[in-house]
This record gives structure tokens, C-alpha cells and sequence, in this order.
């Protein structure tokens, strides 16, 4: 999806201004946010990838004036309702129409946080390249989710590292059970990407699953 | 799936609107709040850069435990209890007087909470997301650092779940320094490369 969380390249944001002395929340509301998102992933209705897909598919409103955890609840909200984990009237009132179980008990969070998702599966075949390759981005522009950014589309980079076969992303975001592809570091010339201004010994590496690569 | 409606009888406020989404789903069974607090509790006081600093200071005193990081950094992080969720699949990258390397997710906010935390504002921020991979000579100014034109810049961009931890050069000065004494020196930054370890 060429949507406006594709930032790679994207001029105008200014400067970066770290914090100092930072916290980990700004407010109690951000831990309870990333703690909601991350209980309710337990109940197994979606792939990380569904619910990267569900925040790039906020509004460019949202995306645009919304905080980092905001956005999150607000994806959380669209993903409980697309899976009907709960319904527009009980959001409206505040009042459960039904009553389950938490599949995500206290005792069980650190285990759960422990293990987190791996995402290497068998090969599905041989790999197609290997270090040291030539390849090709393929020109894609998805409506769906897709890991390839914009900036790294058609261009020429190098394999650096084969990282075995994992969870192709642009799959698992359309729902659960997505097959594995190869998965790769591809390494360009900051030249290639973006021009004779960049320095000449400068690269950037993108991790790409094979159905974006083409043999140069 | 994109659109372009808001959802107008939530709160505006986000505080708000979090207390009335959790209080829902307390209700409902969804969710159990003494869940919530313990993954607050990991991520508030547990996990954090000192976990990634024990690692960089064993990588920097014990050559047998920066091959084996070299080789399989997921089982070498293991080792010290650090496995996980946003941490399933660990690369180390070494900075050298060659290489400076750099960690950005261009697309969202991946980054390695099993060693790092949770990430900063400005890891997440549009600024850093989109300079880091036009730019990174710029964003390094930023951090009020400089790199030489000699030295490669490279920059890595999460797009997929391998998470990267920067291993930065060990300052000069730090022989015979214990591992703990090491690992103070160890900033989030550096590990992320919009940093340099310590001077001690």
C-alpha cells in the first residue's frame, strides 16, 4: 500500500529531536494502549502483519494528527470489530452484549513474552539466490501490505545474508496461515537509491523475502 | 480495508478513549487487567538498554562469545534470558574505523525490545523514519555526531521480523575493565548507531 507510513526518503519532517531523559510512556494511557494491543493478540484473530496493515490503513487524518499510540488503539478498535471481538453498539455504549474468558492470564505473560512469534518455517524450496548475488527489486505497488518501501523498487542491490524462509508479510496480512518465502539482506548503494549527491561508500540494507527479487 | 471514517462516538481524548476501551473489554472478558499490568511491568521497569549494554560488554571481553553472537546472535542473546517477542530473530552488526551502522524501520517501528526496550519518540518519529535512509550523515549531525567520509555508512532498514543490534567499537582506555563497568558505558543510542559508547 503506497500509503503515507511508507516514510523512507520522505523530506520536510525537519530535524530528529531525542528527549532528554526520556520515559517509557508519556502518560499512564500509553502503557495501558500497548498492554490492550498486546493482550488481546492473544486471542489469535491476527497476524502482526493484520495489524501493521490495520494502522496503515487508518485515514491520512489520523496518520497525520494522531499519536503513536493512539493510532494503535485506533487499529486495535477496527481489528476488534473486523473480527467481531466486539460490536459498534457495545463501543457505543460501554456495555458487553456477551461475556467470554481472557485467553491471557497474568501468570502466563511472561512466558507468552518470552516465546514472543517467531516467524522461520521450513523452506519451501531451495532459495533461489545466495550472498554475494546480483539481484533486482521488482517494480510492485500492491494495494495490500507489502514490506518492500517505495524508496527500494526497481533498484539493483547485493544479497548479504540468507536468513532462512519466514512468514512472507505481504500473505499474512490479507489473514492467519501465510506460507514462507526466502528471506534475504539486500544491500544498495545509497547512490543507487537516491543519486550522485549521496556518499559513495554509503548503503542501506533492507530485508526482502524472495517474490520481490529478480536476478539481475 | 483502508478508510476514511472515524469511529465518533469514542472519546476524543486518548486517555479517555484507552480507560473506556479497556473498561469495555475488562467487562466483556477480553481482556484480564492483572495481564495488562504485568506487560506493563516488563516493558515500564524489567526490559531495557541495560540488557543490550550486558551483551555488548560480554561481545567486547569474551571473543568466544562475539563468534558465537557472529553466528547465531538469537541463541547467544539467549543465553542471558533475552528471547522473545520483538527479539525472535537477532543480527548483531559490528562497527568498525570502516563501518558505522545504522538502525531504522522506515515502515513502522520495529526495533529490538528483547534487548532494548521499548523505543523512544524519536526512533519512532516521521523525522528519523524517513531522513535515516536519505540522510544519515544529517540524522548522525543531529545526535551532534560525525562521521567521516572515509567510513561507510550502513544503514539498515527493519523491513522484515530480523531485529538488529548495533554493536558500537569499544572506547579506548577500557582494558581490564570488568563487564559491568563496560556496560555502563553502553548507551541506547549506540546501539542503535546514533551513538558512540562512552569515554570512560
Amino acid at each position: 500500500m503506497n500509503g503515507l507510513h511508507d516514510m523512507g526518503g520522505q523530506h520536510g519532517y525537519g530535524p530528529v529531536l531525542p528527549e532528554k531523559d526520556e520515559p517509557i510512556f508519556h502518560g499512564a494511557w500509553e502503557a495501558r494502549a500497548l498492554a490492550l494491543t498486546l493482550a488481546m493478540g492473544a486471542h489469535g484473530k491476527w497476524s502482526i502483519d493484520m495489524s501493521r496493515f490495520a494502522r496503515e490503513c487508518l485515514s491520512p487524518q489520523a496518520l497525520v494528527n494522531e499519536t503513536y499510540y493512539a493510532r494503535w488503539i485506533a487499529a486495535l478498535i477496527d481489528l476488534m470489530l473486523a473480527h467481531d471481538l466486539i460490536t459498534e453498539a457495545e463501543l457505543a455504549s460501554g456495555e458487553p452484549e456477551t461475556v467470554t474468558t481472557p485467553p491471557l492470564k497474568a501468570r502466563d505473560v511472561a512466558d507468552v513474552l518470552a516465546k514472543g512469534g517467531p516467524t522461520e518455517r521450513a523452506e519451501p524450496r531451495a532459495p533461489r539466490f545466495a550472498p554475494g548475488d546480483r539481484v533486482r527489486t521488482r517494480n510492485l505497488n500492491p494495494e495490500g501490505h507489502t514490506r518492500l518501501p517505495r524508496y527500494a523498487r526497481g533498484k539493483s542491490g547485493e544479497v548479504v545474508l540468507y536468513h532462512g524462509a519466514h512468514v512472507f508479510a505481504d500473505e499474512s496480512a490479507k489473514g492467519l496461515g501465510a506460507g514462507a518465502e526466502p528471506l534475504y539482506a539486500v544491500r544498495f548503494s545509497a547512490r543507487d537509491l537516491w543519486g550522485e549527491k549521496a556518499n559513495p561508500r554509503d548503503t542501506v540494507t533492507l530485508d526482502m523475502w524472495e517474490p520481490y527479487l529478480e536476478q539481475e | 480495508m483502508p478508510h476514511d471514517h472515524e469511529h465518533s462516538h469514542v472519546p476524543a481524548d486518548p486517555a479517555l478513549r484507552v480507560k473506556a476501551l479497556e473498561t469495555l473489554l475488562v467487562k466483556k472478558g477480553l481482556v484480564d487487567p492483572a495481564a495488562l499490568d504485568e506487560i506493563i511491568e516488563t516493558y515500564g521497569n524489567k526490559v531495557g538498554p541495560h540488557y543490550g549494554a550486558q551483551i555488548v560488554a560480554r561481545a567486547w571481553s569474551d571473543p568466544a562469545y562475539l563468534e558465537r553472537l557472529r553466528k547465531d546472535a538469537t541463541a547467544a542473546i539467549a543465553e542471558f534470558g533475552f528471547t522473545g517477542r520483538q527479539g525472535e530473530h537477532m543480527v548483531v552488526v559490528e562497527n568498525t574505523p570502516q563501518v558505522h551502522n545504522l538502525v531504522v524501520c522506515t515502515l513502522c517501528s520495529c526495533y529490538p525490545w528483547t534487548v532494548l526496550g521499548l523505543p523512544p519518540v524519536w526512533y519512532k518519529s516521521s523525522a528519523y523514519r524517513s531522513k535515516a535512509v536519505i540522510d544519515p550523515r544529517g540524522v548522525l549531525a543531529d545526535f551532534g555526531m560525525e562521521i567521516g567520509d572515509d567510513v561507510e555508512i550502513r544503514v539498515w532498514d527493519s523491513t522484515a521480523e530480523i531485529r538488529y543490534l548495533v554493536i558500537p567499537m569499544r572506547p579506548d582506555g577500557t582494558d581490564g575493565m570488568s563487564e559491568a563497568d563496560l556496560a555502563a558505558l553502553v548507551t541506547r543510542e549506540s546501539m542503535i548507531g546514533t551513538g558512540l559508547a562512552v569515554h570512560p
